[in-house]
Order: structure tokens, then sequence, then C-alpha cells
């Protein structure tokens, strides 16, 4: 009963027998291991009583009217209507012929902001411990254009593109969520010193957006620096905005520390209030369908969900639930050094949760 | 005859043509930098007057507040009469505008030295995270993000070409190879992003695998960038030699300097076919440090020893190399800085390696 009274704002929330409202979620299981986590992550949300209910879709490329791919209608529409989404792993054939799905929502979602909280994990043990940051990454634009050209043979040329449009809107997301999380710095990344016209582009953008949030402090980092800094010392960084080759490379670093890609979360912001968040890891064919996988990952983007949609409580609840059953290191899958199956994870973490209620 | 003597010294290109030698010494250039550039390498001057090498500096200054580009080219032109140079990082200020280059770039593009390579491993004595590092890295160094080639097609809008280039791409891929059989080495890795940028580092890529099949007896792979940072934090036991294109060995270098240690202690060389620069591996000015005697003078000091091996001193090489590493060893606090957890001075570091150099005896007897 104390925490209920610690939680005010969510009261309302507690009981889903009052018909408060439930919100609708869109939910892409993916491939592979794809649904049995996602599954998983329906279990623990069930135990902690969430108001959400799912709207399960697919998603394959098809090729519309003029010939472009797309993803499948009803999947968009749901999508447009619900604007938050969860979703598994989705596997790109090699000689599909189409682009792989996670590019075709990105483009048809414009998810300009990849977001990825690194936080450690007790009991998961690294070489690395107190590591609580957050890299925003800009997803649209930058060295991913897909713009390239042979110029003569054996010489080809890759287009970086920076606009101004992308890093102002980047750059602002940066603060808002800095604002909005309690997080006290946001540090750009960049390499104005070579590449100055673009990066330079990018880090004016920054500085600019850091006039309107004076409470944030804002500083700027070369990407060697930053690189050197944290694998030597992780806590001093907070919130990190970088362009999109950067941020690839800084997220996966940073995943790195906590653990893996098994335990990090994602979510992807997009313009229209769209957010989908994800897990990053791939689909695991090799164990798809045997009950050996992990779904941690999963489990915190969708606590990630939680937080946006402001459903606080939950996503404290489910977070703290899944943190000690890794602590307690009774119950663990096999990449996180135990051999429980998956089912036997996700029921003692809706146990767990149930009694933290 | 003259066609079998081509080849042989075209074979040779890991060892370059000796440069400036006159009465048995060696000039090298010795540019200071900004930052704590400047006292290290006086620092360095230090320990070799004392040991006696014979390597005379020619200083050349490069202001890097000025925007004509006299002073580098002034440093270029003297080590192209040299052959060899030891140097301190330039500050490059970003906020002058895109038509003012980096020098650093500038002096590695002008004297096209083309490979970047830095020896990453753990020093005894240094407490780090991860253990039993031994990663060689070898980063094409003109070419690719770092072309300069920048333009504002429309207002807000900026482009930045990469540029990869066949011959080069092979010619890095060669000098891996090369490095690898050299020391003994058994792996070679590629980084890339080749599922993204498919024709650039596709390009790359197909270099690297067409140079790995003249070495069979070298294993050869190929990691995705951002995979390659992961294992570097978790595993980075697994890397042996590795070989990619010039940012992501920014990057790359920048992690495992972090590894084993930090900035100040892993020194890099810039390979080109007759020119030769040394320097710190991370390249840093280290602003925020200067003139406060609390820089570290190992990652320098090992530099110099590079040269020194380059020159084929090499008994000065170990020698010293031995001394530097034995300061790591010894336990005593005062005798590390305190970038890795000490609170020893530059200049009681710098004393303590002369003082292990005097009682090791008459270096003029080795001669």
């Amino acid at each position: 009963m104390i925490q209920l009274i610690n939680i005010p704002k969510t009261f309302d929330h507690e009981c889903s027998l009052c018909g408060i409202s439930m919100q609708t979620v869109t939910l892409i299981p993916g491939d592979g291991i794809g649904p049995e986590i996602s599954t998983a992550v329906m279990r623990i949300f069930e135990a902690a009583q969430v108001p959400i209910q799912w709207d399960e879709r697919n998603v394959t490329a098809i090729q519309g009217p003029g010939g472009n791919w797309m993803i499948p209608p009803n999947t968009k529409e749901s999508m447009d209507r619900n604007k938050i989404g969860l979703k598994g792993p989705l596997k790109t054939p090699v000689a599909a012929g189409h682009p792989s799905m996670n590019l075709l929502l990105r483009k048809t979602f414009d998810l300009y902001a990849n977001v990825r909280p690194c936080m450690s994990i007790e009991g998961y043990k690294t070489p690395y411990t107190d590591v609580d940051l957050v890299t925003i990454r800009e997803n649209t634009e930058g060295e991913y254009s897909g713009i390239e050209h042979v110029i003569v043979d054996g010489v080809v040329q890759s287009i970086k593109l920076i606009t101004e449009d992308a890093s102002e809107r980047i750059a602002k997301y940066a603060f808002e969520y800095a604002v909005n999380n309690q997080r006290s710095s946001v540090t750009a990344v960049h390499k104005a010193n070579i590449m100055r016209m673009s990066d330079g582009l990018f880090l004016r953008k920054c500085r600019e957006a850091a006039e309107n949030y004076k409470d944030i402090k804002f500083t700027e980092m070369y990407l060697d620096t930053v690189c050197l800094n944290m694998v030597q010392d992780p806590t001093q960084f907070d919130v990190l905005v970088m362009p999109n080759l950067y941020g690839d490379i800084l997220s996966d670093l940073c995943a790195g520390l906590i653990g893996g890609l098994g335990v990090t979360p994602s979510g992807n912001i997009g313009t229209n209030g769209v957010a989908i968040f994800e897990s990053v890891h791939g689909t695991a064919p090799d164990i798809a369908g045997a009950d050996l996988a992990n779904p941690t990952a999963l489990l915190l983007s969708a606590v990630m969900m939680l937080r946006h949609m402001g459903l606080h409580a939950h996503a404290q609840r489910i977070q703290t639930a899944c943190f000690n059953t890794i602590q307690d290191k009774r119950v663990l899958t096999k990449d996180l050094g135990g051999n429980a199956k998956c089912s036997e994870f996700t029921a003692a973490i809706c146990e767990r949760v149930q009694d933290l209620d | 005859i003259n066609k079998v003597l081509n080849s042989i010294m075209c074979d040779l290109s890991l060892f370059q043509p000796l440069p400036a030698k006159y009465g048995g010494r060696h000039t090298v250039t010795l540019i200071p930098g900004d930052g704590i550039g400047p006292e290290l390498l006086n620092h360095v001057r230090e320990v070799f007057r004392f040991s006696c090498v014979p390597v005379d500096f020619e200083v050349v200054n490069v202001n890097s507040a000025m925007t004509s580009e006299d002073d580098i080219n002034n440093a270029i032109t003297a080590i192209r009469r040299n052959g060899v140079a030891l140097k301190g990082n330039i500050e490059t200020n970003h906020t002058m505008p895109p038509s003012v280059k980096s020098r650093n770039n500038l002096l590695r593009t002008s004297l096209d030295l083309y490979a970047n390579v830095m020896h990453c491993q753990s020093l005894p004595g240094v407490q780090t995270r991860h253990k039993d590092i031994d990663i060689l890295i070898v980063r094409e160094n003109t070419e690719g993000e770092y072309s300069s080639l920048e333009h504002e097609s429309v207002t807000g809008v900026v482009e930045s070409l990469k540029i990869i280039t066949r011959t080069n791409s092979l010619r890095i891929a060669d000098y891996a190879f090369k490095l690898a059989r050299e020391k003994g080495r058994r792996r070679v890795t590629a980084v890339h992003k080749a599922n993204i940028m498919k024709l650039g580092d596709g390009l790359f890529l197909q270099c690297c695998r067409e140079v790995a099949s003249g070495y069979p007896d070298l294993q050869f792979d190929a990691m995705i960038v951002d995979n390659t940072t992961m294992q570097l934090v978790s595993n980075p036991e697994q890397f042996d030699v590795m070989v990619m294109p010039n940012l992501y060995g920014n990057v790359v270098s920048n992690v495992c300097a972090g590894l084993v240690g930090g900035p100040g202690l892993v020194p890099g060389a810039n390979y080109g076919k007759d020119y030769a620069v040394f320097e710190t591996a991370t390249r840093n000015t280290g602003k925020s440090i200067a003139g406060r005697n609390i820089a570290n003078p190992t990652a320098m000091l090992l530099a110099s020893c590079m040269m020194l091996d380059h020159l084929k001193k090499s008994y000065f090489f170990s020698y010293v190399k031995n001394l530097c590493l034995n300061c790591k060893c010894v336990s005593s606090l005062q005798l590390h800085t305190a970038d890795i957890g000490g609170q020893g001075t530059t200049s009681e570091v710098v004393q303590s390696i002369m003082k292990l150099i005097q009682s090791k005896g008459q270096l003029t007897t080795d001669l």
C-alpha cells in the first residue's frame, strides 16, 4: 500500500477492472526468436496489469503500385492510429531484392531519432560498472544516405549528407529528452576538425539548441576522445547526441559495456508522435522455437515504451522485477550464464512483478 | 639486372631507404606542435642527450593560429629533406573557415604517409580492466572520410565525400599482411561497414580479400565496425592484427588505447614509401594538462624508440623500451603519472628513466 501512496499519479491505472481506458500498442513480433520473446513480454505485462492491449501485426515487404517497396498497408494504418509500437527482430534475406525491413520502417515513419539508454545491470557482471548514459543518434541521413558512385574504375565515392533541418531536429530532441528524463548534460559528438563543413553544421545546430535549454549543460567532444574516455571511465557521460555513423558505432560500443545486444533496449522516435521500440539483436534462427531465447532486450525496450507513454510506475515495477531476477541468478537463460528456459525466466519475472504489487 | 633490382627494392617496401645520415649522426625533423607536445619532446631530447643517441633534431615550429600554410609547408620540406620526423599534435581550430585544413592531415597526405601503425599492448604494472591485449592496428591514413572534400550544394545541405580507391586499399592491405608476417602474427581482421556502404567499404573488403589470398599462411576474416567495438570492450584478446579505412581506424585505435591504459602509453607511427613520422598514437594535444608537468611521457618516449628502430639503431630501441616497461613494473606510485593512477610528475618519471639508463652502464661501449 505504501507504494501506491508514493505514486499517486498512476493510482488510477492500478485497477484494470475500473474501466480505465486501455491504450492500444502495435506489436510486431518479428522473425526467429521474435514471436517467443514477444509472448514473454505480453505475459509479463499481463502479470503487471499494464493497461495496454496489443494489436499484433506483420511486416513483410510488398511491392506497391509504383513498383516501390513498402510495408503492408494495414500495419501502417495500425501504427498511424496507435502511434506506439513494439517490435522484435526482423530478418533481411540477403538476395531479397528489397531493402531491409528496418530501413523500410524507418523511411515509412520518418524515425529520425534512435535512442539507446545504457545502464549497467546489477547481477550481470561486465568489466564496467555504474554505466548510466543515453546515446541519441540521428537516424535518417549522414553516412547512411546510401548515395555511392563509382567515379572511375577503382575509385568509389560515398556521400555523407548533413542537413540543417535534420541536425536541428535531432539536437532539439536530445535536449527535450534530457529535460523529460532528468538528465543533466548533453554532449555533442563530432569530428569537425576533419569534416569541417558537415560536422561543423551539426555542431552549430547543437549549439543553437543548447541556447534554449540553459539548465542542461552542453559540451562538445571529438569522436575519438569520446571512444578513448568511454572505455576508461564511462561514468563521465550522460546524454550523447551525434550523426548517424558515429551513433551506430558508439551505441554498439555502449551496449558492449553493459553486456551486449541481448540486454540493450532501443527506441526510435518519428515525426507525428510515432515511436517504435525494439530489441536490436538478431533473429537467432539457430535457437528459434526452442524456448531458449532471452527476452530481456525486448522487455527493457517495452519498459522504455511505458516511460514514453507516461506509465512510470508500471515501468519501474517491471524493470525492478527483471533486474532482481537477473541479480538473483537462480533462473537465468543460457546467454546470461544460466540454463533456464525462456518460459521459466519469464515466469520468474511475472512472479516478482506480482510480489512487488 | 635493373628490373630484378627494382623488383627487389619494391619488395623491400617495408624497409624504407635510410634517411639523412652524416658523420654517423642522423638528422630528424622535430615538430613540437601544441599543448603537451613541446614539453614531451623536450623530455625526449633530454633522454637522447643523456643517452648519447647520435640523433640531431631540426626543430620546425608550426603555428596553428595562422591561416597561411607556410609553416606546415616548411615542416613538410624539412621532412622531405631528413626523411624522418617526430611530432606533437598540431591544434585544429574548427571555428576557422573550412578552407583552413587540419595541419596534421595536410602533413600526412602531402607526404603520402599511407599507413598508420599502432601497437596496443597491455603493459605490466598498469591497472586495466582487460589483460593480455596485444593488437596491431593498421589504418589507412590518407583517404576515406578524411579526404576533406566537402561542399554545400544547397543552403542547409552539406555533402562530405568519402573516397575509397582500389590502389590505396590494396596498398594498405598489403602493408598489413607484410607486417603481420614480419612480426610473426597469425590473423588479420578487416574492419568495415560494407553492409551499408556497399560500394565503398565493399571495395576495401574486396581488396583485402585479394591480398589475403596471397598469404595463405595467415588467417583472414572481416568484422563490421559496430560489432568490432562491442567485441573490443568485452573480449579484446581475440584480436591480432586489424586493418581498416581511415575513420574506423580512428575509432578502433582510440578504443584500444583506452583499453590498455590511456593515451599516455601508446606510440604511433605513420609510414609512407619514403618518409616516416612518429607521434603518440591517439594524437591528442592535451590542452588541459599542458604546462603542468603531469603529462605521461611514455607514449612520446616509446614513439622516439620506434623512430630509432626505423633508423636502424635497434640496440637503443629495445634498451629504452625495456626501461619504459620497467618503469611501469615498479609498484611505487611515485613512478606513475596521474593518468595511470599515480602521483608522479612528468619530470620525475623522466628522471627515473634516466637513472635506470645510467645504472645499466656506459652506452658508448655498445657501439
